[in-house]
């Protein structure tokens, strides 16, 4: 799997933010962030709790507002123009922390809804897509049921199998594997690597440093709403530069 | 794995056990007896108290009801029919049967009108009760208002045929609009079906020939027909200019109607909607509403109150969470107003103040009023529990719906409110239940529903001046077949839409 860390990324920018900053009231979350996202880069963005990690990738398809500073997604300016919001969320898939899938729809309908009233999308053609990205994350079988009746591991792979639906062209992780037990893990981490491998442009926010090193183009350490440091995978871990790093993957990687 | 010995501490099952039944004492009528009713000291002494109390009860009600009389002229006869003995005067149902039913002045060669709606309501009703029902049936449900008004009132068949065509054009055109624009959409339809409506009248009023000598309304009719053809030929532009030339052509031709029909009023013509005097052959004889009454009359306001309330209680619910400020101020206020003022209150502002503040002349049905108000009220009530509803949803499911691109309708009308929505079951159908019971209290502002009528023309006749306990008995029991059918059904509901935890 080491070489999938190798495919070539382009160099056409998937993602531009500048100068980015949020506040929640008073408190300053985000600070100056500027980060540029070939398209093809796999980025895996860590950091303690509290450090603005996952609110960086919900700023981007816009479930967050920033206040200054800008925000280029597949080349249209995030604004608080309704459309062009609606534009960038149906370009940009997002899997969440508890999975967020609609308890009263079916996994099906889950996968179907967005494609038919987002895209126009016939409900057949919506159908076999769905048939297929369901395969793809190895579910077929339970495409009738409903989430409740499924295990956390499951969901969490209809949601992503959900965002796929959707043909985007960039994939939002908020620590997909956060909430599921050890050994469902793998099996989310496992879809995860597979559309890593097919090129996919990926942001995952994980505390999965494994997944980091096989998967990730570059990782990213942010602390109290600043990117403190950014490099290559093996570079990041084996060699960090800032002392807070080194604190951090001491903390983490040291049991 | 090598048979070597086992040390003792290790174990390894190598037959399961098979399962038993229990022991006989814990199966039967026998354990639920004893388990039940006479677990303890305590609990025989309850159960023996109750068994006393329920006989009680029935010996002094089921003579009453079993010698009850049922084909008497007046209470004085029933006595002597009875000689004494205890027995209820049931007959006092089978003599006013039509008026507890249908109110006293309702023409009884009529009353096969409103029994025929009520008959088609269970039809319309059923689809949207019973959603496995094919969807193709809602087509009678939204015709059913109009079928439903035509047999009741009665009239020129013009008058619901005028008001499903202003609500068909109003949704066309908003179907056409909604695409670019909600609030678009949403003016233009409503601004389409009032202009329908208005012109409507005015030919119900004057008769069809008023279309040709009238220049003016003539006019509003080209304006009419321009406006719907701009709708549809410009239906895919979404630049400013087609917008501009349709905001304008709608504004011309809503001065237009509104001055001609404001003119009349102005200058003292009647405007008297009714138009019963000429209706073509399809007019059925006009029953005026102050001729409505008995149970008619609260299972009319009943259903329409609720059926109304429902969507206005979600608006304002959604109002309520809104954004913008003046919308959520507005929804605020009017909940809030509305839950701090009794019913009664309201009835008595539909029924007197109402009509100072209307223009003199004007002749606004009692029923019309005495339906906002309640609707009104149910409405706030409904906003509320909705709220909770919406409250009780997990931030993620928003956020999901964003997250996919869904806009604010459709992450409200897919994701959101079916949720919401069936949180919302149980206190919905609390409000509903009140509400039909709370509809006898027009009773108080002179109009003859069931209760009203008990009240008034039947105590009050010399033949049955009285009998109150097999009237008031009768009204709780048609009263309760329908509520605890409401309740039934909400329960099946709720039942069939659990899918997130089983």
């Amino acid at each position: 799997m080491a070489e999938a860390a190798q495919m070539p990324v382009s160099d056409e920018v998937a993602i531009e933010i500048q100068k980015m900053n949020k506040w929640y009231g008073t408190f300053h979350v985000l600070r100056d962030i500027d980060l540029t996202v070939y398209r093809g880069e796999r980025i895996v963005i860590c950091g303690p709790s509290g450090s603005g990690k996952s609110t960086l990738i919900r700023c981007i398809n816009a479930l967050e507002e920033h206040q200054t500073g800008s925000i280029t997604v597949d080349g249209t300016l995030l604004s608080s123009d309704l459309k062009n919001i609606d534009k960038i969320r149906s370009e940009v898939g997002m899997c969440f922390q508890h999975f967020n899938l609609f308890p009263h729809l079916t996994i099906m309908e889950n996968c179907t809804l967005a494609p038919i009233w987002v895209r126009k999308i016939p409900k057949r053609e919506a159908e076999e897509t769905a048939m297929h990205f369901l395969e793809k994350v190895k579910i077929p079988d339970q495409a009738n049921k409903y989430p409740g009746q499924l295990s956390g591991g499951q969901q969490q792979r209809v949601a992503i199998a959900r965002s796929l639906c959707m043909r985007p062209r960039i994939m939002l992780f908020d620590e997909p594997t956060s909430a599921l037990d050890p050994e469902m893990i793998k099996e989310v981490l496992d879809t995860m690597i597979e559309l890593a491998e097919e090129g996919m442009t990926m942001l995952c926010v994980t505390h999965e440093m494994g997944f980091a090193r096989q998967v990730a183009h570059r990782v990213i350490f942010m602390d109290a709403g600043q990117i403190v440091e950014q490099n290559e995978p093996e570079e990041f871990f084996n060699n960090p530069k800032s002392e807070r790093t080194k604190l951090f993957l001491s903390q983490i990687l040291g049991h | 794995m090598p048979d070597t010995p086992m040390r003792a501490a290790a174990f390894v099952r190598h037959d399961q056990i098979p399962p038993s039944p229990p022991p006989a004492s814990q199966t039967g009528i026998v354990k639920w007896v004893r388990e039940n009713l006479f677990p303890s000291i305590g609990g025989t002494i309850l159960t023996l108290v109750s068994i006393w109390m329920i006989y009680t009860l029935l010996v002094s009600v089921l003579p009453w009801t079993f010698s009850g009389v049922w084909s008497t002229g007046s209470l004085a006869e029933c006595r002597e029919v009875l000689q004494g003995r205890i027995g209820a005067c049931f007959s006092v149902l089978t003599e006013r049967w039509n008026q507890l039913l249908f109110g006293f002045k309702y023409p009884s060669d009529l009353y096969w009108r409103p029994t025929l709606a009520f008959v088609l309501l269970l039809a319309a009703a059923a689809p949207v009760l019973f959603f496995d029902l094919p969807r193709k049936l809602l087509i009678f449900t939204a015709l059913y208002p109009f079928i439903a008004f035509y047999l009741i009132w009665g009239g020129t068949v013009w008058a619901p045929i005028c008001a499903l065509l202003g609500f068909a054009g109003g949704y066309m055109v908003y179907g056409r609009l909604v695409k670019d624009n909600f609030a678009m959409g949403l003016f233009g339809g409503a601004a389409m079906a009032v202009m329908i409506w208005l012109l409507g009248a005015h030919l119900l009023n004057h008769g069809i020939a008023l279309l040709f000598s009238g220049p003016l309304l003539f006019a509003t009719g080209v304006g009419v027909l321009a406006v719907a053809a701009l709708f549809f030929r410009l239906r895919r532009s979404q630049s400013a200019a087609s917008a501009a030339i349709i905001g304008g052509a709608v504004l011309t031709g809503w001065l237009a109607i509104v001055a001609s029909v404001l003119v009349p009023v102005v200058f003292g013509n009647e405007i008297d909607a009714g138009g019963a005097q000429q209706g073509g052959s399809f007019a059925l004889e006009a029953v005026p509403s102050r001729d409505m009454g008995g149970f008619m009359l609260n299972m009319l306001l009943g259903v329409v109150c609720v059926s109304l309330s429902l969507p206005l209680g979600i608006l304002l619910a959604l109002g309520r969470q809104s954004n913008m400020p003046i919308i959520k101020w507005i929804c605020i206020m009017f909940i809030e107003f509305i839950r701090g003022v009794p019913l009664i209150t309201l009835l008595f502002v539909a029924n007197v103040v109402l009509a100072y503040f209307l223009p003199p002349g004007t002749n606004f049905d009692l029923i019309l009023r005495v339906i906002i108000m309640i609707t009104m009220f149910a409405s706030a009530y409904i906003a509320e529990v909705i709220r909770g509803g919406l409250a009780a949803l997990p931030r993620g499911q928003y956020e999901a719906a964003d997250s996919l691109g869904l806009d604010y309708a459709q992450s409200m009308r897919l994701i959101i409110l079916p949720q919401a929505l069936k949180i919302s079951i149980p206190g919905i159908v609390n409000v509903a239940v009140g509400l039909f019971k709370d509809t006898t209290l027009v009773s108080v502002i002179s109009m003859f529903d069931l209760v009203g009528m008990i009240r008034g023309p039947i105590l009050a006749s010399t033949a049955w001046n009285g009998v109150y306990w097999e009237l008031y008995g009768f009204a709780a029991l048609l009263f309760f077949i329908v509520c605890y059918g409401i309740s039934q059904y909400s329960q099946w509901l709720e039942r069939r839409l659990a899918t997130d935890h089983r």
